[in-house]
């Protein structure tokens, strides 16, 4: 199987390579369209800022290449939220393969600490949601991040976090969670071999 | 419910953990790689490894262990000790570790907060803070492993910490830290309520109470041990299911205890 990782500027792809290698999978990592085009499959993964981070993806093609893309492909974390129509971080249009909108957490409590750091519980028996067979209700994955996708239409799990959020989302052959499934443990080990084996 | 994280801390000399010995069922107790692994497999929840060489041919030992973790372990883990310039954050984050953990250099240049989470982000940047409460109450500052007092309180380095951009606060009391008498509530309380950013108590854990305790009391985020961990006193699956007993947010344990 073809594995390909998205290559752009936003960083800290080594655990998404690990993982997948764990998995008996060697991905290539590639910014060529047609090496984007012809894989199996596509993660698109990252941490950075979302205007930079689009900004790069425009100048060099990429945001048309990832749209376009017909296998299926999984958005972690600032991916999932560039995949999304719109991020309020930089006041950013994204790729708008989501018709949602990425918002900053605004705590109500002390306690409430931003960035949403940690382990926390992903939800998926709400029968509005999408179940995609890729996520475990009461499962526990490892989240970093200020921004999210608040609950919508295409939802594929829930968490809690100061509101209900997007926890993962799933549209075609789109998927993306907020959370990262390669430093989620046995759990994230799991998401990653679903994806791998989706159809 | 975001779930308080139980972090055991391994000690690496030249490549091998310091502490250790009496760890169930390794074949190279001295490993890192290999016992982190294991404290993954039974539900720690994030892994710190702290570099105590002093030599350069250690540094670079401890960048190749790093790699291994980053290549073997499932989790998140911090990695520290010696760390003074943007290079070293570099190459660590660069060899797979998720964050890293400065003490010292940011004591004696401050900036390299501001500088390391400018170019990496704040949730890169653990400060630690080992600090010593005299007679009077008041807290001081330790830099180098505790040996040289500073001019800095616990409570407004943290506070300049946070200011500069750093993502999380490791707080160690040199008086509770191998004492097994419990945390440093009163001072992580403190912390706790008065910064945004999580607070993760190191030093005193001796009991599963004591973890209760410093998440109750303490409003700690996340409780860093090692001893305890590593002579097998306290194992990760029963301290998940007491503090969950004791209505404590946890993550579930992977292995039944």
């Amino acid at each position: 199987m073809k594995v390909a990782i998205v290559k752009y500027n936003a960083g800290n792809i080594y655990s998404v390579v690990h993982a997948l290698r764990r998995l008996g999978v060697g991905p290539i990592l590639t910014d060529s369209p047609k090496e984007l085009r012809s894989a199996d499959r596509v993660l698109f993964p990252g941490q950075g800022e979302a205007s930079q981070a689009m900004g790069y993806l425009h100048e060099h093609g990429l945001d048309d290449v990832i749209r376009s893309l017909t296998q299926p492909v999984l958005g972690i974390c600032i991916g999932q939220q560039l995949m999304c129509r719109h991020s309020e971080e930089g006041d950013t249009d994204c790729l708008g393969i989501f018709p949602a909108d990425v918002v900053r957490f605004r705590p109500t409590r002390h306690e409430d600490k931003v960035p949403h750091m940690g382990w926390n519980e992903i939800r998926t028996e709400n029968e509005k949601i999408n179940h995609v067979g890729l996520f475990e209700n009461n499962s526990f994955v490892y989240f970093v991040h200020s921004f999210y996708v608040p609950v919508c239409e295409f939802t594929a799990a829930t968490c809690d976090y100061i509101v209900p959020f997007s926890a993962a989302l799933h549209k075609d052959n789109f998927y993306a969670t907020q959370f990262h499934p390669e430093k989620s443990g046995a759990v994230g080990e799991d998401i990653l071999r679903r994806f791998l084996e989706a159809t | 419910m975001l779930a308080k994280r139980i972090i055991p801390c391994l000690d690496v000399k030249d490549g091998q953990t310091v502490k250790g010995t009496n760890f169930v069922n390794l074949r190279h107790a001295g490993d890192p790689v290999e016992l982190g692994r294991a404290y993954s497999e039974q539900g720690a929840d994030e892994l710190v490894f702290l570099d105590i060489t002093a030599s350069h041919e250690g540094r670079k030992t401890f960048a190749d262990m790093v790699t291994r973790v980053a290549a073997e372990v499932n989790i998140p883990f911090t990695v520290g000790g010696g760390i003074s310039a943007l290079s070293d954050v570099d190459r660590l984050l660069n060899a797979g570790a998720d964050k890293v953990s400065i003490n010292s250099a940011a004591l004696r240049r401050p900036e390299l907060i501001d500088e390391i989470t400018n170019h990496f982000g704040s949730q890169v940047c653990v400060v630690a803070i080992d600090a010593r409460q005299d007679e009077q109450g008041a807290w001081t500052c330790y830099l180098n492993g505790g040996r040289i007092p500073t001019e800095r309180s616990l409570f407004d380095w943290a506070h300049e910490a946070q200011e500069r951009g750093a993502g999380e606060i490791l707080f160690t009391s040199m008086n509770h830290d191998g004492v097994k008498t419990g945390f440093a509530n009163e001072a992580l309380r403190h912390l706790s309520d008065t910064l945004s950013i999580p607070i993760i108590a190191s030093g005193g854990a001796g009991t599963r109470e004591h973890f209760r305790d410093t998440f109750l009391l303490g409003h700690s985020d996340a409780a860093l041990a090692a001893s305890v961990f590593h002579f097998g006193e306290i194992s990760i699956p029963e301290l998940k299911l007491y503090l969950k007993s004791e209505g404590i947010a946890v993550r579930p344990p992977l292995l039944q205890p």
